[in-house]
């Protein structure tokens, strides 16, 4: 008996939680399909609905360009840092690498910290390089940040695996190169999706980044840059309109959470399970 | 600008020493070029950080020589103080509160088997895979003279309390932080809730023959077993907290007024419309070395001690 109310407690406890949790993403929602007449209840449930917000979002905020630009610093992000710490990984964990530990100790500098510290001399140097503005400005600074990330991911995973897996090989006669690709590779493909999934996300989601230096290219402004200036533009946007373009920016993770959210949540909380 | 590498680069190359071991030098070379993207963009930046904050310098004109002038100056200046007095309150509404619900809600649920587990992992994710700027959007219309949370007030009869709450100077630092505690606590709570499943079930058997009620329980089992994942969830939101800039800088920019201000607001201000670099790389220096600070610290407390029970 008492157990049974336990557990109506614990669920109603956890429903609630989910309900404040939701609530926000659900409110402009309701907000971005209604009409400028008919606006959401009190409580936040639609009274209307249409599209046009989204269409005036699309327009109005160059949506469409902004998407483009944050996929495309999204996958070269993801692709540069996979091709420079699954190797480093790989060596640091498996091969006697000198002063492995002096280099992990460096890396982990990068992972706790803030890259607020270091936004201005990289814009610095993003204005001397004359990248200021490009695509190239967030997309060089985020593989640096990302590779501390990468290569401790990398290393823990590598770590983990069986010794005998790369001595069977060597005894083969398979060179260092041949036994990550054939023989480490296929088993850390779920480790190195998790990586990618994290990296993008991150990528995806900067703002300081993109507001320093991308401070007057439309073209070029990522998804979230492109929904602050437009949020803040409150003369030309109506408040339904803002909360359509707020919906767009948002929708490409969370279809891709949607499916893949189990990898996106022991993902994230991986650092808490290893040390 | 090409003294600040030199101090960053003693670090850098491995000097030759006895060989302890065989070691595979030609292994290197699957290092170096991660190393070097993360020297380029990280450690050479970092070290420019601690020297143009020796400097007085507009960004066009000849620097001068400002040695210690720009901390003392930050330090003595009551906008950056009341800035860090912001961030305080936000590791309050970040870190401690998130982590103090998550707990909470955790210990209800120890008890029990959940059902639906996985549904409300991923929904009390949510907030976690939203850009801030979406988040603060998001937050804006909930807090607007129009949206939800007045509009729940006026439904329960408290339409006195209605109010913009991000635009009246007694209630935007609050509001603002309470975004935060709602980022932050479903995190918490899935951290915690996959800890205390790896908590095993004798204890908590043990514990019961003891005749412990709920509090001993969760004094004596859940939290001590929860350890690790505390520090990590405190370790991961007292840095969120004292970074905040996304969801400051779009939901208010700092204000109204200067009551929402933090570091990293006075950071990009000092650099991009004041111009004043030396200023904003000594603000920056000193966020980046309470950041490390506090995550020293907060580990140093969470270590784990030898011979204690796993």
């Amino acid at each position: 008996m008492r157990a049974r109310r336990e557990t109506a407690l614990s669920h109603t406890v956890l429903v609630l939680a989910v309900v404040v949790a939701l609530y926000p993403a659900m409110a402009i929602l309701s907000l971005a399909v209604s009409t400028p007449a008919a606006r959401p209840t009190p409580m936040g449930l639609p009274r209307s609905f249409t599209l046009a917000n989204f269409a005036e979002a699309w327009t109005g905020g160059r949506f469409d360009s902004a998407l483009l630009s944050s996929g495309f610093v999204g996958v070269c992000v993801v692709a540069a840092t996979l091709l420079l710490t699954v190797p480093a990984g790989y060596a640091l964990a498996r091969l006697r690498v000198p002063f492995a530990g002096v280099v992990l100790g460096v890396l982990l500098l990068g992972v706790v910290l803030p890259y607020e510290g270091i936004v201005i001399p990289l814009y610095r140097q993003m204005l001397d390089w004359d990248l200021v503005n490009t695509w190239w400005a967030l997309i060089l600074p985020q593989i640096g940040l990302s590779t501390s990330l990468g290569v401790f991911w990398m290393h823990t995973f590598f770590s983990g695996l069986p010794g005998a897996l790369g001595e069977a090989a060597a005894i083969d006669g398979a060179s260092r190169a041949q036994t990550l690709l054939r023989v480490y590779l296929p088993s850390a493909a779920p480790a190195v999706a998790t990586l990618a999934l994290l990296v993008f996300l991150y990528t995806w989601n900067d703002f300081l980044l993109a507001l320093v230096m991308i401070p007057d290219a439309p073209g070029v402004q990522t998804a979230p840059l492109a929904l602050s200036f437009f949020a803040g533009n409150r003369q030309a946007a109506d408040i339904g309109v803002t909360a359509a373009a707020a919906v767009i920016v948002a929708l490409p993770l969370v279809v891709l959470y949607l499916f893949l959210q189990r990898r996106f949540i022991s993902g994230l909380l991986a650092g808490a399970v290893k040390e | 600008m090409t003294a600040p590498a030199a101090a960053v680069r003693a670090a850098a190359p491995p000097r030759r020493r006895a060989p302890a071991r065989r070691r595979d030098w030609p292994a290197l070379l699957y290092v170096v070029p991660a190393l070097a993207f993360f020297t380029a963009f990280v450690l050479v930046p970092l070290g420019q950080a601690v020297w143009l904050s020796l400097w007085e310098w507009d960004g066009v004109t000849t620097a001068t020589w400002a040695g210690a002038a720009n901390y003392t100056a930050a330090l003595a200046d009551p906008a950056i103080l009341e800035a860090l007095r912001h961030s305080l309150v936000f590791v309050v509404f970040y870190a401690l509160l998130p982590t103090a619900v998550g707990l909470a809600l955790t210990a209800l649920m120890t008890r029990v088997r959940i059902r639906g587990l996985t549904f409300f992992r991923a929904a009390l994710f949510v907030p976690q895979i939203l850009s801030g700027v979406v988040v603060a959007v998001a937050w804006r219309w909930m807090y607007d003279i129009d949206g939800p949370v007045n509009g729940l007030l006026r439904l329960v009869g408290l339409d006195g309390a209605a109010r913009s709450w991000l635009g009246e100077f007694s209630t935007a630092l609050p509001s603002v932080g309470l975004v935060g505690t709602w980022v932050m606590y479903g995190l918490c709570m899935v951290l915690f809730l996959a800890g205390a499943q790896r908590i095993p079930a004798e204890l908590y058997e043990a514990a019961r023959i003891d005749g412990a009620g709920p509090l001993r329980e969760f004094l004596t089992v859940t939290l001590p077993g929860l350890r690790r994942e505390t520090a990590f969830a405190l370790v991961l939101t007292v840095t969120q907290a004292l970074r905040n800039f996304d969801i400051v800088w779009n939901t208010t920019s700092g204000g109204p007024g200067t009551t929402t201000t933090v570091p990293s607001v006075y950071i990009v201000r000092a650099a991009f419309t004041t111009r004043d670099y030396g200023t904003a790389a000594a603000i920056s220096v000193l966020l980046t070395v309470l950041i490390l600070a506090v995550t020293g610290l907060v580990l140093l407390l969470f270590r784990e001690r030898k011979g204690a029970a796993a």
